[in-house]
Formats: structure tokens, C-alpha cells, sequence
């Protein structure tokens, strides 16, 4: 399992982990996948703009208290590599960012990214301030995954991944339903 | 005054959550944000990441602005029309006009050139204060914005920024 991990077996260990979290998921494959594996109303699918998940995250982190997870894919990140300056300099106690690491693009037919080269996202991370970066592979992302969600500190995980895209369907749900379930959700978890 | 005018402006509208990239006629704005209690205050890296913390910051529940230079629109394009308009997420806009006359930097128009037609083609209501006074109808339009659930986008040129002392 652990080397031949596709997007969609890392995603299956994150719905296992998944309690109240909220989540917010990168463009193309990755939402398409999370949401046949796990639909909930905590989950923010994004339909566009690739690489604005972890934004998005942060200013949810930061804007109320319960814990928020940001799965971004190593090509969607390096659209963005600022913003891993921003969360550093921000850091929201309850804010993680995932990032599987599949090397490709996997949305647009599997074309290598800059991590298939020379470009390591962990140590991107750290030089941008992230205190806590953790990088696993396989199986290990559950326990990392788990000490993140819970740990009270601000993560950045990078998960390697192989590629590869589950056939799934297209997300059918419009972009407003899907905010607007989502901050009912929010709104819930409040009261 | 402008400066301290928006600030107040934004604190009595609800504004919670501001992210900014900087603009010389707005370092007044930014840092009367910087200093605010009442609003959370991110630099963000490009105009494109901090309307995606302030899309975060709406699910969150917060009111969000952001302040930018007119520059900045040409990378945010993308996620205005598929983040902020697609799901229908209201954010005002407080874009400093560079590039109009008076302006000292010949490349700044080449923008501004480009900055209400942008506007226009993305369907965005667009405001332009010239004058200081026009500073009067901001309460009006930050209110709109929440009202329709839309970005909107207020242009202060440099005609508006005469005699700001922050």
C-alpha cells in the first residue's frame, strides 16, 4: 500500500480520520474523488481557481474555531508558493495543510510537476517560516493526519503519493449549494 | 483624513477580516488595519491569495475586504470570476487607481488603462472616487455589497487621496 498509494487511497485514510473537521478541497480530481469517497457538509469542493485552497483555509481557521483542514496537490501549490509564506507568518492554531505529493498533474493527464524534479515542497515550507512540517508516504499519513487535526499547532503535511486518478464522476452539485451547506454547517457547529 | 475616514467606515460596517497588498496611497488604510482591533488584518503575497483568504474568511463568518492596487486585478481575474462570483461571495474592494493624472510612474497606465474595461467585462459595479468627499459613499457601497452578495470594487484615484494624512 504504502508506495502505490494513489490520491484516492490518501483520501479514503483522511475520510477515516475526518470527524468534526472542516474541510476545504483543491480543484479537479481531488474534490471529485473526496466527494464520491465521504460527501459531507463540511466539505468546501473547489468547482475553480486551483491553488486557492489553502488561502481559503487559512481565512476560515482564522475567522472561527473549529479546526480546518486545506488538501491542496503539489502542482496547485507551486501556482501559489506565496501563500505558504502567508500561513507561516499567520499561523492559525487550527489550521492544517495537507498537500498530496503525486508529482503530476493529475487533473490534466498526469503531466510531471517540479516536484518530479528538483523542487522539494517540505523544505519550501520550512523556508518560509512553516513550523511544523511533516512529511509521510502510505499508511503513516493517518497517524500524521490524526496528531495534525488534534495537535493545537499549525501543520503542514506532505503526504507522497503516486499518480494516478480514480474514475469518479463530475461534482453535480452547484457552486452555491455547496458554500451555502457548507456555512450552514459552519453555523451549526456554533450554536 | 480619507484614511481615517475608510477605517472608521469599515469598523461600522462589520467589517471582521481584511487582507491587503500594499499600494503607497493606501499605506494609510493598511495601517490603520494593522492596528485595528476590531479587524483582522493579513498581508497577502498577491491580490489573487487575498481574496482567497477572503473568501475563507466569509465561510467563516466574518465580513471580509480587500485592499489592493488596481495593478493586482490583472492576476485576479481567475478567481474573481470562479471563486467570488461563482459562488456568489460578496467582497468589497477598496483598489487604489494609479496610472490616472497626476501620476509620476508611466508604466502604472498601462493598467489603469486596462482596470475599467476588466471591470466591466467581469460584470463587477465599479465605483471611482475622485474627490475626497466622495469618501461619503462608502458606507452606502459597503453595504451593497453584502446586500448582493457580489464583489464590488471602489477605485481611489490620486485626486481622491489630496491632502491624506493618515
Amino acid at each position: 500500500m504504502t508506495a502505490e498509494m494513489t490520491r484516492a487511497g490518501a483520501l479514503e485514510i483522511v475520510a477515516d480520520v475526518l470527524k468534526h473537521e472542516l474541510v476545504i478541497c483543491n480543484i479537479g480530481a481531488p474534490s471529485q474523488e473526496l466527494c464520491a469517497i465521504a460527501d459531507r457538509p463540511g466539505n468546501f469542493y473547489m468547482l475553480g481557481s486551483m491553488g486557492q485552497a489553502a488561502a481559503i483555509g487559512l481565512g476560515l481557521a482564522l475567522a472561527q474555531p473549529r479546526p480546518v483542514l486545506a488538501i491542496e496537490g503539489d502542482g496547485a501549490v507551486l501556482t501559489s508558493l506565496g501563500t505558504l509564506a502567508t500561513i507561516a507568518s499567520n499561523p492559525a492554531p487550527n489550521f492544517t495543510l495537507l498537500i498530496l505529493d503525486n508529482a503530476s498533474y493529475g487533473s490534466t493527464g498526469d503531466q510531471p510537476t517540479h516536484t518530479a524534479g528538483r523542487t522539494d515542497l517540505a523544505a519550501v515550507a520550512r523556508a518560509c517560516g512553516v513550523e511544523n512540517v511533516v512529511e509521510c508516504a502510505g499508511a503513516g499519513l493517518a497517524g500524521a493526519l490524526a496528531a495534525a487535526l488534534r495537535g493545537g499547532a499549525m501543520t503542514v503535511i506532505i503526504c507522497k503519493i503516486a499518480p494516478g486518478n480514480r474514475k469518479v464522476p463530475v461534482i453535480g452539485m452547484d457552486p452555491v449549494q455547496i458554500r451555502c451547506r457548507f456555512m450552514d454547517e459552519v453555523r451549526r457547529s456554533e450554536g | 483624513m480619507q484614511s481615517k475616514t475608510i477605517l472608521r467606515d469599515l469598523e461600522a460596517a462589520g467589517i471582521g477580516f481584511a487582507a491587503s497588498v500594499p499600494c503607497k496611497q493606501l499605506a494609510g488604510v493598511i495601517a490603520g488595519l494593522a492596528a485595528s482591533p476590531r479587524i483582522r488584518h493579513l498581508p497577502a503575497t498577491r491580490e489573487d491569495e487575498g481574496m482567497g483568504l477572503c473568501a475563507g474568511a466569509y465561510l467563516g463568518g466574518l465580513r471580509p475586504v480587500m485592499v489592493m492596487q488596481n495593478t493586482g486585478l490583472g492576476v485576479s481575474v481567475n478567481v474573481l470570476a470562479t471563486l467570488i462570483q461563482f459562488y456568489r461571495l460578496p467582497l468589497p474592494m477598496l483598489i487604489s487607481y494609479r496610472g490616472e493624472v497626476g501620476e509620476a510612474v508611466a508604466c502604472q497606465a498601462e493598467m489603469a488603462i486596462h482596470t475599467k474595461p476588466l471591470l466591466a467585462q467581469l460584470h463587477v459595479p465599479t465605483y471611482h472616487f475622485h474627490h475626497p468627499r466622495d469618501v461619503a459613499e462608502l458606507p452606502g457601497i459597503l453595504a451593497h455589497a453584502f446586500t448582493i452578495s457580489k464583489p464590488v470594487a471602489v477605485l481611489m484615484d490620486a485626486g481622491f487621496w489630496t491632502g491624506d494624512q493618515p
